[in-house]
C-alpha cells in the first residue's frame, strides 16, 4: 500500500540525509584531496580533483623528511594502545568485584567511578603537574597513559558493569564447583562480554588519540609529541607549505577514521549505552 | 556475608580505584587545596581565600575572568540551540523507517566529524570561510562580533554527532507496539513523531543539555588550535579553558602562575558543579540506574 506521499517522504528524507553527510565528509575530502596536489594545484583550483599537471606526492615527502612524523605516530600508538589496555584490564577487574560481590560499601565504590564520567579532569591539571614533577614522569609518555586511563576508568566501568550483570551466575557457580579460583571465574565469562570490550575499546581511544590538552602540557618535547600535537605545532611551522600541511593533516586523521569505520557498531553501542541511561 | 568477598572485592577493585583516585579524583579536590596557597617563594605558604580576591579584584584578571565566562555562556548556549535541534533532525530522519540498508551507511558518514581531532576541524574551517578563496567575502574569524560564533559553529559541525546518536538510541528503543498502534490510528509520520516519539525521548533532552554544558566549560582544543592561548582578536573567542591554561602554563606576556591556575580551576569546577548538582539532586535522579 504504498502511496505517492510515502515515496514523497522517503525521497524528502533521502535528500536531507544526504545533504547532511556531504556537509561533514566534504571538507574532509577538501583536505584528503587537495593533499596530493602541488601548491599551484591547491590554489589554483582548491575544489577540483589532481590532474596529470597538479598531482604531486611532494608534501608526503616532505612531511617524513622534515617533521618528526614516523616518531609522532609511535608516540600516539603506544600513548593510545597503551591506555586502552590498562583501561580495559582494570575496569573489567573492577566492573566484575562490583557486580558480582555484593558486599555493603559496593554501591558507594560503583558510585564514585560513576561520578567520574561526569567530572572535568583537565581541571584538576595542576595538581597533576605537581603530581608529575615529583614522580620524575614529567614529559613521558607514561604520565599520558596513567591520566588517560583515569579518565577513561569511570565510563568503562559503567559500561562492563551492565554487561556482567547479564552474565547468567549458573555459568560462574558451574567454574566455582569445578575449582575455579576468582580470577579463573573471571576469565570464563569474559567471552560472554566480549562486545561490551569491543565498546570500551573504541569509546576509550578516539578522545585519547585526539586530545591536545595533556600532551601540550605533560609530554610537549619533540620525541614525546603525539600525532595530534605534532600536527598542531606543523601547522604553525609549515603555514607557506601547503601541501605538506594538508599531507600531514591526512595522515593525522586516518587511522582514527578507519578505525571508527570498521568499529562503527561497537562505538556506538558504547556511547549510547554507556551514557543515554 | 562472606568475608572472603570483600577480600575479592578490595583486590579487584583496588587497581582502578588507586589509578582513578590519584590521577582524576584526588587532582580535582587539591585543586581547590593548592588555591589556597602561595607557593611564589618556593615554600607553601597558607593564604586563605586570597588567591581568589586577587582573581576577582585585580582589574586584568577580573576583566580576562568575566570575558571569559561571558564567552563561555555563548559558547555553551550556541551549542544547546544549534547541535541539539540539528542532532534531533538528523536522529529523526535515521529512524523515520523511510530508509532500508542506508541507515547504517549515513549514521557513519554523520559521525564522522565527530572522530576527527580539533587540528583537523580548525585547519580545513578556516581554509574554507578564508576570504581569499571567496567562499565568504568576511573575515569571519578576524572580527569580534563574529569570531566566537564562527568558531562555536565549527565545533557544533564536529560534535552535532553526540546528541544525533544519544537521540538515535533513545528513538531505537521506542516500543514498536506504540508505533504499530499508532500507524492503526492512522497517524503519519510527521504526527508520529511529535506525539508519539518525542514525548517518549524528552527525558534525553535534559541529560544532553547537562553534558553539552559540562563539555562546553571544559572546552579548550578547537579555541586553541585556532588562536592559540591568548585567543583573540581582542579576547573576544577567550573562554575558561583558554584562560585556566594561560594562567597556568603562562603565555607571551604573562607569567606562569600555579596557585592563580588552580584557582581559575576551583572557580570552574564550582561553576560546573552548582549546575550539575542542581540538575540532578532536584530535577532528576538518573544516576539511579547505576546503582546496584
Amino acid at each position: 500500500m504504498k502511496s505517492n506521499r510515502d515515496r514523497a517522504g522517503s525521497l524528502v528524507t533521502h535528500a536531507l540525509l544526504i545533504f547532511f553527510a556531504l556537509l561533514a565528509v566534504a571538507p574532509i575530502l577538501v583536505i584528503v584531496v587537495n593533499s596530493f596536489k602541488t601548491t599551484q594545484g591547491i590554489f589554483g583550483q582548491p575544489f577540483a580533483l589532481p590532474n596529470a599537471e597538479t598531482f604531486s606526492l611532494g608534501g608526503y615527502e616532505r612531511v617524513f623528511t622534515r617533521g618528526q612524523f614516523v616518531t609522532n605516530y609511535g608516540n600516539s600508538l603506544i600513548v593510545t594502545v597503551g591506555s586502552t589496555v590498562a583501561t580495559l584490564v582494570l575496569a573489567t577487574l573492577a566492573a566484575f568485584a562490583l557486580t558480582e560481590y555484593k558486599v555493603r560499601f559496593a554501591p558507594l565504590v560503583g558510585g564514585f567511578f560513576v561520578l567520574g564520567i561526569m567530572l572535568p579532569i583537565r581541571l584538576g591539571t595542576v595538581p597533576i603537574i605537581k603530581t608529575m614533577i615529583s614522580w620524575q614522569l614529567m614529559d613521558t609518555l607514561v604520565a599520558l597513559i596513567l591520566v588517560y586511563t583515569a579518565m577513561s576508568l569511570p565510563l568503562a566501568i559503567a559500561l562492563l558493569m551492565t554487561y556482567f550483570k547479564a552474565v547468567p551466575g549458573a555459568i560462574k557457580e558451574a567454574a566455582r564447583i569445578d575449582g575455579a579460583g576468582e580470577l579463573r571465574t573471571l576469565t570464563i565469562t569474559l567471552p560472554m562480554v566480549r562486545p561490551g570490550l569491543a565498546a570500551v575499546a573504541s569509546v576509550t581511544m578516539l578522545p585519547i588519540w585526539n586530545d591536545l590538552w595533556f600532551p601540550l602540557i605533560l609530554a610537549p618535547s619533540k620525541e614525546n609529541q603525539t600525532v595530534t600535537l605534532g600536527v598542531q605545532q606543523f601547522v604553525g611551522q609549515f603555514l607557506n607549505d601547503y601541501p605538506a600541511l594538508l599531507g600531514a593533516l591526512t595522515l593525522g586523521a586516518v587511522p582514527l577514521i578507519v578505525l571508527f569505520v570498521v568499529f562503527s557498531r561497537q562505538f556506538i553501542q558504547g556511547l549510547s549505552a554507556g551514557i543515554g541511561k | 556475608m562472606n568475608r572472603a568477598h570483600y577480600r575479592y572485592f578490595l583486590a579487584f577493585t583496588l587497581p582502578a580505584l588507586a589509578v582513578y583516585v590519584v590521577f582524576a579524583a584526588l587532582p580535582l579536590v587539591n585543586s581547590i587545596w593548592y588555591s589556597l596557597y602561595d607557593t611564589d617563594s618556593g615554600v607553601a605558604r597558607f593564604v586563605g581565600l586570597e588567591n581568589y580576591v586577587y582573581l576577582f579584584t585585580n582589574p586584568t584578571t577580573s576583566e580576562r575572568f568575566w570575558n571569559a565566562l561571558t564567552n563561555n555562556l555563548e559558547f555553551f548556549a550556541i551549542h544547546l540551540l544549534v547541535e541539539v535541534p540539528l542532532g534531533l533532525l538528523l536522529a529523526a530522519l535515521l529512524t523515520s523507517g523511510r530508509l532500508r540498508r542506508s541507515t547504517g551507511l549515513y549514521r557513519t558518514l554523520l559521525f564522522i566529524p565527530t572522530t576527527l581531532s580539533v587540528v583537523i576541524v580548525g585547519f580545513v574551517w578556516r581554509l574554507i570561510i578564508n576570504p581569499l578563496w571567496g567562499l565568504v567575502d568576511f573575515p569571519l574569524l578576524g572580527d569580534e562580533r563574529t569570531a566566537l560564533p564562527t568558531i562555536s559553529l565549527m565545533s557544533v559541525w564536529q560534535y552535532v554527532g553526540i546528541p544525533m546518536i544519544f537521540l538515535y538510541a533513545a528513538l531505537l528503543a521506542v516500543p514498536n507496539d506504540v508505533l504499530e498502534a499508532a500507524r492503526v490510528e492512522g497517524s503519519g509520520a510527521w504526527s508520529t513523531f511529535w506525539r508519539v516519539k518525542f514525548p517518549l525521548i524528552a527525558p534525553q533532552f535534559g541529560l544532553i543539555a547537562i553534558l553539552t554544558y559540562i563539555w562546553t566549560f571544559n572546552g579548550f582544543d578547537l579555541v586553541f588550535a585556532l588562536n592559540g592561548s591568548a585567543p583573540g582578536p581582542n579576547y573576544s573567542t577567550d573562554i575558561l579553558g583558554t584562560l585556566f591554561y594561560r594562567t597556568f602554563f603562562g603565555s607571551s606576556g604573562q607569567l606562569s602562575d600555579l596557585d592563580l591556575g588552580a584557582t581559575v580551576a576551583s572557580v570552574i569546577f564550582l561553576i560546573i558543579l552548582v549546575v550539575t548538582a542542581a540538575y540532578f539532586g532536584l530535577l532528576h535522579r538518573r544516576l539511579r540506574s547505576y546503582e546496584l
